[in-house]
């Protein structure tokens, strides 16, 4: 850990140089109440200088949502992190396009993770969870981000891109490297790594493509982009091609995996839910946007202004960069009760911003809380608690909200 | 008050006295009709608050608006007379009105 230097004092500090990508914030999850002093005096804050170039950060709840669902001012191009996409391997993904190309292309892929096909897909997800979970040691310390959340998250991901199961930890491994280069959200990945494993990424689903053509049936993300006519061809374009699967791997992955754990942590950490969950299991999908809400898996997405704007009284101007810290957003006490607070009955617990709004909003949403939801009815029927026996690990990035480590100890029923 | 029918989509149906001024999306809400889940509490911002206008009342919901348009085009159940609850605004004109809703909301 980089804490060497101390991080300055949130509420005494110049406005002016609060640093809301310094990704220490997020590794010592000291960043609270640097955002709490943003969204009460600066909520259109100028940062001028920072690893990522100098960025507008806006940090309310309504504000979020204004800029969101407004792709005209505030362009998803070129990119949705905070820093540059590296010029290494030029990606295109349709999360990064505005309309109307954006609006072709998601369209195309949306049917797989539709709630018609999901329902689908609860049975053989239900099986993959009990089998994990039956596998567990009970009494024993072990690491819960490796042997659950990365585990079950991966199995997903190898399920709805029928994808050799031996072979599946690739995915894992091509999700890490994704976006953590340096200069993107301050990760720690080589351009040369990167590189070298997105290059073998391309080159395994180019096979696997080529390998699965004419196959009629099938409603793996694959045989969904073969048939459909906008997509057909999709394997002639490699960097659209690349993007949309590492779209598809990362926005699948890390995500829902951060989820799987900081549910664990947030029940450790508020003992009384635990009961109120002990008690009554219906309130397990209340809890799951709850958990959504609190851990904020991606902490923000970047938009670049599309023209010169007022906003807030602030002038942006053509080009700056706009980041949407949904992080903070969902720690608005103006438009969230008792934000800080992890509470599973929370009335309109779905009202959060960690899936973002307007056309770019999360495809995703309805797998990702399905996970959660058949996770925990399991966990339920088989442990009396998961118990957190040691430090965590946080991912250091100011993009991904997320552990490497969580040790747990089960307890039987 | 207009009277309101929103029909679930396995069939149950639930007539309510909708307060005009309000979108249909909060009458329903405040009516506890299930099947709109509104996560952006009505901004046009998060489509989950889908919905099928019968017919004859197309016209007096009024038009759709590019943002309503951009929000229903990402829905994969999308039809002529899909509209956001949230962007109908309720009026006397929709006294007997019926509303179909969809499987899921996404
Ligand atoms: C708890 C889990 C998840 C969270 C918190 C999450 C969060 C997000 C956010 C914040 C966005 C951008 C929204 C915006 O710009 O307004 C997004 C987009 C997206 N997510 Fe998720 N996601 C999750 C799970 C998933 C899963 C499981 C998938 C798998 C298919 C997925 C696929 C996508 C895709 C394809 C997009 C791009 C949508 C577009 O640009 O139109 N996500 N997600
Ligand atoms: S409530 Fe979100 S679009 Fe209508």
């Amino acid at each position: 850990m980089n804490q060497a230097i101390q991080l300055p004092d949130p509420w005494s500090m110049p406005l002016e140089q609060i640093d809301v990508s310094d990704t220490r914030l997020y590794e010592q999850d000291a960043w609270r109440p640097y955002f709490a002093r943003l969204r009460e005096e600066a909520p259109v804050h100028y940062r001028s200088e920072s690893p990522f170039g100098p960025f507008w950060s806006v940090s309310r709840f309504e504000d979020i949502v204004a800029v969101d669902s407004n792709p005209q001012d505030f362009s998803s191009e070129p990119t949705i992190i905070i820093g540059d996409l590296g010029d290494d391997i030029p990606f295109e993904m349709f999360i990064a396009m505005d309309p109307p190309k954006h609006d072709v292309q998601r369209r195309a892929v949306q049917p797989v993770v539709a709630p018609q096909n999901l329902a689908q897909l609860e049975g053989l997800i239900r099986s993959r969870v009990t089998d994990i979970l039956d596998n567990l040691p009970l009494d024993e310390e072990f690491d819960w981000v490796e042997r659950v959340s990365i585990n079950l998250t991966t199995q997903m991901l190898a399920t709805l891109f029928d994808f050799p199961f031996e072979e599946r930890s690739k995915l894992t491994y091509w999700s890490d490297i994704a976006a953590a280069a340096p200069e993107m959200t301050g990760g720690d990945v080589s351009r040369e790594e990167r590189v070298a494993g997105l290059t073998e990424c391309l080159e395994t689903f180019t096979r696997i493509w080529h390998e699965r053509k004419g196959r009629e049936e099938g409603f793996d993300l694959i045989s969904l982009l073969q048939r459909d006519p906008h997509t057909a061809d999709m394997v002639d374009r490699p960097m659209e091609f690349l993007g949309n699967l590492a779209l598809l791997i990362v926005g699948g992955n890390d995500t829902t995996r951060n989820s799987i754990t900081g549910g664990v942590l947030a029940l450790n950490q508020n003992p009384a839910e635990y009961h109120k969950l002990r008690a009554d299991h219906s309130l397990i999908p209340n809890m799951v946007s709850e958990i959504i809400r609190w851990q904020t898996p991606l902490a923000h997405m970047r938009r670049t202004a599309a023209r010169d704007l007022e906003f807030h009284g602030q002038q942006i101007k053509k080009g700056d960069k706009v980041v949407m810290w949904y992080i903070s957003g969902n720690r608005d006490e103006t438009v969230i009760d008792r934000a800080d607070e992890f509470i599973i009955d929370r009335p309109n617990a779905r009202k959060h911003v960690s899936f973002g709004f307007g056309v770019h909003r999360c495809m995703g949403n309805r797998l990702a809380e399905m996970q959660l939801r058949i996770l925990w009815e399991e966990i339920m029927q088989r442990f009396s608690f998961v118990e957190v026996v040691g430090a965590t690990e946080r991912v250091e990035s100011n993009f991904v909200r997320g552990y490497t480590k969580l040790p747990v100890k089960l307890h039987a029923l | 008050m207009p009277k309101i029918t929103l029909i679930e989509f396995n069939g149950q149906d639930h007539t309510i006295d909708a307060e005009p001024g309000k979108s249909l999306m909060q009458n329903a809400i405040d009516n506890m009709v299930p099947g709109i889940d509104a996560d952006c509490g009505g901004a046009c911002a998060c489509g989950t608050c889908h919905c099928f206008v019968d017919e004859p009342w197309r016209e007096s919901t009024g038009d759709v608006d590019a943002m309503e348009e951009a929000m229903l085009g990402m829905r994969p159940d999308r039809a002529d007379n899909s509209r956001l609850s949230c962007q109908i605004q309720v009026s006397e004109a929709m006294d007997g009105m019926v509303v179909h809703l969809p499987e899921f909301q996404m």
